[in-house]
């Protein structure tokens, strides 16, 4: 309806290009002269480009440019920027009493986010990327307030810093508990009578004669470490077995497993790796993530 | 090949593919339409300038301009309102708003957007204004475009030129005083302390004011603007826009000749046109439908004593009535059909949903994320432990307390790290992440459920306003 009405209307002749195909006009409707303008613009612009910024391939990088253009040596330039920006702050982290920084709004606010980066690039390959460790593997969970060589401010920091069982730090924390099975300390039965023991003190289930002979073997072989109580040394990583948490497992068998092999967990030392505001801020990151003393 | 034959015909002159722009002179008009557009423009470019100059106290330490967007803290002003960028749904909501708008008026009216309120429109007709002020009407400015280079063309040339820089200027630098303090940026921008950024972002809007305003004008609607081509598909026979009533004008020609139409061919309709085109060749895609022509031609028609409207605002439905003698329909029952009530009530909706939503925002923001990895944790004694990530905005200027508790009566104890009890100090104007632990002692119902609903309260500290959030706490699942 509406095209016939509009070709009533003397519509103003539009040129032809003159091809014609089986009587279908090719209609000229020429383009603003300016468009081509812009187009020639565009070339001149895209020339000027070339010459100015890294444009030609070769065989290692490209032509340089006039401009030495690098977005490489921008995101270093902003790094820097970042890290100069941080400095003060960094300083600060290096110089404050150790206790003090979990107290200090101003340094939490650098050190939880800083540390929670440090954690995810070097410690999560173990301890998990939320701090959980893995259970029944021995890779300490970090979350609950069970600590094995404490877990305060200075123990951590010490931690990180040395390592645990590493042979390669003089001061990292070292203690080693006998394979009482294999080098023959204990009979099999002496150790299924001490795993009775531990199981008791543990409150779970146990045969109470066995268990009782098993005291007096845990007090014999094992108080020295575990203290009479079974409660644990930090100052010698010693685990409390009376507790809800074991680092490889809490049944029979792997006690048995334990007492018979023995652990030896180790944690290479960070310090050489990590710079000192890194450890503070990575061992401020662990004591606040819900166990920190 | 059908085509081979035509292509091998001897060509003579091988057509032009590029064609210089036609200089258009817009005459002066005067009439409702024109009155019209005045005063739309009149409040167009006061909004636009005066908006940034405004100012709304919001209390201490935030900013007093009532319209604001402060892309460097990321807070979005208006008034009594401040949107935060979670809240961003708000600007989304209004950009559909603005659209369905657009569809309203463009089923309705046409394109009554390009032809009144679009700032290609506005900007063109005040460059024009300008124009007829330095350089004359019409005639005055095709003697001039014709004349060569002397004192008189380039003392107007320059006139005129520099005051569309300057208004260029003026727009280019209304821009930016949104984005910050208006008065400090004003001074800063005169004393040469402003940023770099704002010098380049005025500049270039007004060196694109001043192109499009000044030279490209129509060339905009008709090559760059994607809007017209789009109307198109949303008008239909309905839609009123101006048409020329050619069974009552044509054959055009002499007044008082037997058998000629109403149109005397006076071409003041031409003549006023600022896109150049002849609106009595029907509806085309470079009429802005800006109603110039219909001012133009009911002055020639009172002129010569004939009634007014041989151009005027007719329905495609109305054309067929009228060619047949028929009395139209009245232009309302054009307006109001089942299309445009769709429009309004969709637009009506999206506005209640928005200003709902913003009566119903709970005074204390709060979001609750409960740590996953891991699902709990276990303690020394047997306790089960759930952590939570709880994010608390506080939107005035002072630092505030909040507490953070769970439903009264809840077997669960919550602490917060890092705080004493269960109150944190949230820093003005700031999103505050609190880690908060809620846990269940061993053996209780907490602990051995999989999974138990909790509800964490978040209060201010007079208990004024609160606000609560259900999450979950996850026991102990290895049965």
């Amino acid at each position: 309806m509406c095209a016939k009405q509009v070709t009533k209307q003397p519509a103003k002749q539009v040129e032809t290009t003159g091809h014609s195909w089986d009587g279908i006009e090719e209609l000229n409707n020429p383009l603003p002269r300016w468009w081509v303008w812009v187009f020639y613009l565009t070339i001149l612009w895209g020339i000027g480009y070339v010459i100015a910024y890294p444009a030609w391939p070769l065989i290692k990088g490209a032509t340089p440019g006039l401009l030495h253009a690098s977005t490489r040596a921008d995101v270093d330039a902003e790094i820097k920027r970042f890290d100069d920006a941080n400095a003060p702050i960094k300083a600060k982290l290096v110089a404050a009493d150790l206790n003090a920084i979990i107290g200090d709004k101003e340094l939490m606010a650098y050190a939880e986010p800083a540390g929670a980066s440090v954690f995810r690039n070097n410690c999560a390959q173990c301890h998990g990327s939320g701090a959980a460790g893995v259970q029944g593997k021995g890779y300490p969970n970090l979350l609950d307030n069970d600590w094995l060589w404490g877990g305060d401010m200075e123990a951590i920091h010490t931690t990180i810093t040395h390592g645990i069982r590493n042979t390669t730090d003089p001061e990292a924390r070292y203690s080693e508990m006998p394979k009482f099975g294999v080098d023959g300390l204990l009979e099999p039965a002496q150790i299924d009578a001490v795993v009775e023991h531990v199981l008791a003190i543990s409150g779970q289930e146990h045969d109470a004669a066995k268990a009782a002979e098993g005291a007096t073997l845990f007090a014999d072989n094992c108080s020295a470490c575990h203290g009479e109580q079974g409660m644990g040394d930090r100052a010698q990583g010693a685990p409390n077995l009376t507790d809800a948490i074991w680092l490889y497992g809490g049944d029979r068998d792997t006690i048995k497993h334990t007492v018979t092999y023995a652990r030896f967990g180790v944690m290479p030392n960070w310090a050489g790796r990590l710079s000192e505001d890194e450890i503070r801020a990575v061992a401020a990151y662990v004591h606040s993530r819900g166990g920190g003393e | 090949m059908p085509g081979v034959r035509a292509l091998s015909s001897p060509d003579t002159q091988p057509p032009s593919l590029y064609a210089a722009r036609e200089p258009i002179f817009p005459r002066r008009v005067k009439g409702a339409f024109r009155t019209l557009k005045w005063w739309i423009m009149a409040v167009c470019l006061g909004i636009y300038y005066i908006t940034p100059w405004l100012r709304w106290d919001r209390g201490p330490n935030l900013p007093d301009q009532a319209v604001l967007v402060d892309m460097a803290n990321r807070r979005f002003f208006f008034f009594m309102i401040e949107i935060w960028p979670h809240e961003f749904y708000f600007v989304a909501g209004l950009l559909i708003m603005a659209g369905l708008g657009l569809f309203l008026f463009t089923s309705a009216a046409g394109r009554v957007w390009c032809g009144y309120a679009c700032p290609q429109t506005v900007w063109t007709d005040l460059f024009i204004l300008v124009e007829r002020w330095v350089e004359g009407d019409r005639n005055a400015r095709i003697r001039l475009h014709r004349q060569g280079w002397d004192a008189e063309k380039i003392r107007k040339r320059a006139a005129k030129w520099t005051i569309w820089f300057l208004i260029g200027l003026a727009t280019g630098g209304a821009w930016i005083f949104y984005f910050t303090d208006a008065p400090t940026l004003a001074v800063d921008l005169v004393t040469g302390n402003a940023h770099p950024i704002a010098y380049t972002t005025m500049l270039i809007l007004t060196a694109t004011t001043f192109a499009f305003g000044g030279f490209a004008r129509e060339q905009i609607c008709i090559y760059a603007c994607p809007w017209p081509r789009i109307q198109a598909a949303m008008m239909d026979e309905d839609t009123i826009t101006i048409a020329y009533r050619d069974w009552r004008g044509e054959p055009r020609g002499k007044q008082n000749v037997e058998g000629n139409g109403d149109c005397i061919d006076c071409m003041a309709c031409v003549n006023v046109c600022p896109m150049g085109i002849d609106i009595r060749n029907g509806q085309q895609m470079a009429c802005i439908t800006c109603g110039l022509c219909i001012d133009a031609c009911d002055d020639t028609m009172d002129k010569i004593g004939k009634p007014r409207g041989l151009v005027g605002y007719l329905a495609l439905t109305d054309e067929t009535r009228e060619r047949a003698g028929k009395t139209p329909k009245s232009v309302w029952s054009h307006v109001f059909r089942p299309r445009t009530i769709l429009y309004t009530a969709l637009w009506t909706a999206v506005g209640v949903a928005l200003v709902v939503a913003l009566f119903l925002r709970s005074p204390i923001d709060v979001s609750v994320t409960p740590v996953r990895n891991p699902l709990y944790v276990t303690l020394s004694d047997g306790t089960i432990r759930n952590t939570y990530d709880i994010r608390l905005r506080n939107k005035s200027g002072e630092d505030k307390w909040y507490f953070i508790t769970l439903t009264a009566g809840s077997r669960f104890n919550i602490t917060l790290e890092g705080e004493e009890g269960t109150k944190v100090l949230v820093p003005a104007n700031e999103t505050y992440q609190q880690r908060v632990y809620v846990e269940a002692p061993p053996d209780t119902e907490g602990a051995d459920e999989e999974r138990t609903e909790i509800r964490l309260w978040v209060a201010n500290e007079d208990g004024t306003e609160r606000v609560s959030h259900d999450t979950v706490f996850n026991g102990k699942d290895d049965d």
